[in-house]
């Protein structure tokens, strides 16, 4: 059981990654709304509760692995990464400028915290799987978490390390999928099809759950859950929606890859509560 | 003349008892590129993966995070062109220690056909940042490479032969990756050789001398880094160049060559490899000749670059 005072503190911090996401990519003129506001809760509830980190040891050896596969969610993981101290808070105003750490999408060379390079989509289950399969070897206690968007799932590649994972019985390995509906051209279930989801990751053989993935307390409870697995990965599809908490990107494809403008962005902020 | 892979294969097993933190994946072409051996020895840091190329350089890409150095195996053209995504994100722009071992480079794989040859590997990896190419020239060479590819710090790509090649790199040389080998000294033309096709530029470099013409011989067993010091000095006392690889003769070590001596030393300089075409089914050596790169047309570029040279001297 999680505490009602922690619940409504990851609510919390999910709402000012939100808005500091948002302002990032306003202010960089460029990048991802969309699949930043669908998983705020997602790493609210990793980044401040549920993973094993320490900011002032960014490489700690038994730390957990984070891997953001859909890497266009950059500007969220720079926030949470920056409100866990990891680098200081007003770096995020650089985002996407010459010379800034924080690239368009993450590079692990630059910025403290980010475990792998991502961007290029499919990408994060396999490397997530070798970081596993590292563990397994060495005898390291870290888990890994890959949080993958479902578009992301259309790439065969991800299926690859969903076979390889279920072969070595990675149960330090756990997938979250965004399922937020809503890919670059359009809805996914329009642009190709990935329904039945649940069935295909229990078909690998992975054990499956399903949660609101902006319901916390469903969050930590699956992750908790997912941590107590045997012989097995784990992966939770979050049904989310993407533009969350914002009404004029809500469920609109239009906002996958736009930024918004001050005026929008001022609109957004005060629908979050900014302030 | 000693199978490169089973050398190689053979070697990776043993290099595996001294250094514990090598790992070796497999695309399930293990019994092909004999990282079987290693397999055999250390079962727990083996891993074949299946027919997942992309997956299996990104699982690899993984398990360097980590910490582990990992050799990811499977056959060229695959590790180059199907996972050539994998190798730029993963491994050269995120700047991973992975090990990307080809199996069956250029037309090694000889009867299988065009579609297992690899003769644009080596341009592929050449132009990724942070990527080293390596490229040994015999079974000897590919062994003196395991522990040089292992312990360099960053991504490797290192190009094996199915092929019995002839012995023809000095005996007990280790490999130094960014160093090339003067192997025969000469003063009219230079021949560079990078790969398996070193034994038929040592007999066009006699053939030459036969005819009068002094050959330098200088085989680069890194790509990439390109020991572009020796190539400098040994062209500035000779009048012509010639590249010989197993290989299309663009991108590869007749590109890199022309690069540095355009800019540098403009030489008359001939590419002998693969002329930007397909190949085709037959027995290696056959085929080798038939695509170009006899030793006769080593003799002939030689003579057609010199004859440039004069030419140019004429003016």
């Amino acid at each position: 059981m999680h505490p009602e005072s922690l619940l409504l503190e990851l609510a919390e911090q999910a709402r000012r990654l939100r808005c500091l996401a948002l302002e990032a990519i306003s202010r960089a003129g460029s990048g991802h709304p969309g699949g930043c506001l669908s998983a705020a809760e997602i790493l609210a509830a990793l980044y401040f509760h549920h993973l094993r980190l320490d900011p002032r040891e960014p490489n700690w050896p038994e730390r957990d692995r984070f891997i953001l596969s859909k890497g266009h969610a950059a500007p969220l993981l720079y926030a949470a990464l920056a409100l866990r101290g990891f680098f200081p808070l007003e770096e995020l105003w650089t985002l996407r400028q010459l010379g800034s750490r924080l690239q368009g999408h993450p590079d692990r060379l630059k910025v403290p915290g980010v475990e792998m390079t991502s961007g290029s989509l499919g990408h994060g289950l396999p490397v997530g799987t070798g970081l596993a399969l590292a563990a397994r070897l060495s005898g390291a206690r870290y888990r890994t978490y890959v949080l993958l968007g479902d578009g992301e799932l259309q790439a065969g590649l991800v299926w690859e390390a969903a076979l390889i994972a279920a072969k070595y019985r990675l149960s330090n390995l756990v997938a979250i999928v965004d399922n937020n509906g809503v890919q670059l051209d359009g809805p996914v279930h329009e642009i190709l099809p990935i329904e039945p989801l649940a069935e295909k990751w229990r078909s690998f053989g992975w054990a499956v759950q399903e949660v609101d993935g902006h319901n916390i307390r469903e969050l930590l409870d699956a992750l908790d859950l997912a941590a107590n697995i045997h012989e097995r990965p784990a992966v939770i599809i979050a049904h989310t929606i993407k533009g969350k908490g914002c009404s004029f990107m809500e469920g609109q494809a239009a906002w996958h890859g736009r930024a918004p403008t001050p005026q929008e962005l001022a609109c957004a902020l005060e629908e979050l509560g900014h302030g | 003349m000693v199978e490169m892979r089973e050398a190689y294969g053979r070697a990776l097993a043993d290099y595996g008892a001294q250094n514990e933190r090598v790992v070796v994946l497999d695309a399930d072409v293990s019994a092909s590129t004999r990282s079987r051996h290693f397999a055999q020895r250390f079962p727990q840091r083996f891993f074949n993966v299946g027919i997942t190329e992309a997956a299996m350089v990104d699982v690899a890409a993984g398990l360097a995070l980590a910490g582990f150095i990992p050799f990811a195996h499977t056959f060229a053209f695959l590790l180059s062109l199907r996972a050539a995504e994998s190798v730029r994100t993963c491994v050269a722009y995120a700047r991973t220690n992975v090990k990307l071992i080809g199996a069956y480079g250029g037309l090694s794989d000889s009867y299988d056909g065009p579609t297992h040859h690899a003769i644009c590997d080596l341009a592929l990896m050449r132009s990724l940042p942070n990527m080293a190419v390596v490229v040994p020239a015999d079974a000897e060479q590919a062994v003196a490479a395991i522990p040089a590819v292992a312990e360099w710090e960053g991504p490797v790509y290192l190009r094996l032969s199915r092929a019995a090649v002839p012995s023809a790199t000095p005996p007990g040389q280790a490999l130094q990756i960014g160093r090339g080998q003067l192997l025969r000294e000469g003063s009219d033309v230079v021949l560079i050789n990078c790969g398996v096709l070193l034994s038929r530029c040592l007999q066009a470099a006699q053939e030459l001398e036969s005819k009068g013409i002094s050959a330098a011989v200088l085989n680069m067993p890194t790509l990439k880094p390109l020991d572009e010091e020796l190539i400098l000095n040994a062209a500035s006392r000779c009048s012509a160049v010639v590249t010989i690889e197993e290989h299309n003769i663009i991108g590869g070590l007749g590109s890199a060559v022309a690069e540095l001596l355009g800019q540098e030393n403009p030489l008359p300089i001939r590419r002998v490899g693969i002329r930007d075409t397909f190949a085709e089914s037959g027995p290696y050596e056959a085929l080798l000749d038939r695509w170009g790169m006899s030793v006769a047309d080593i003799v002939a570029a030689a003579e057609a670059a010199l004859a440039q040279s004069k030419k140019h001297c004429l003016r």
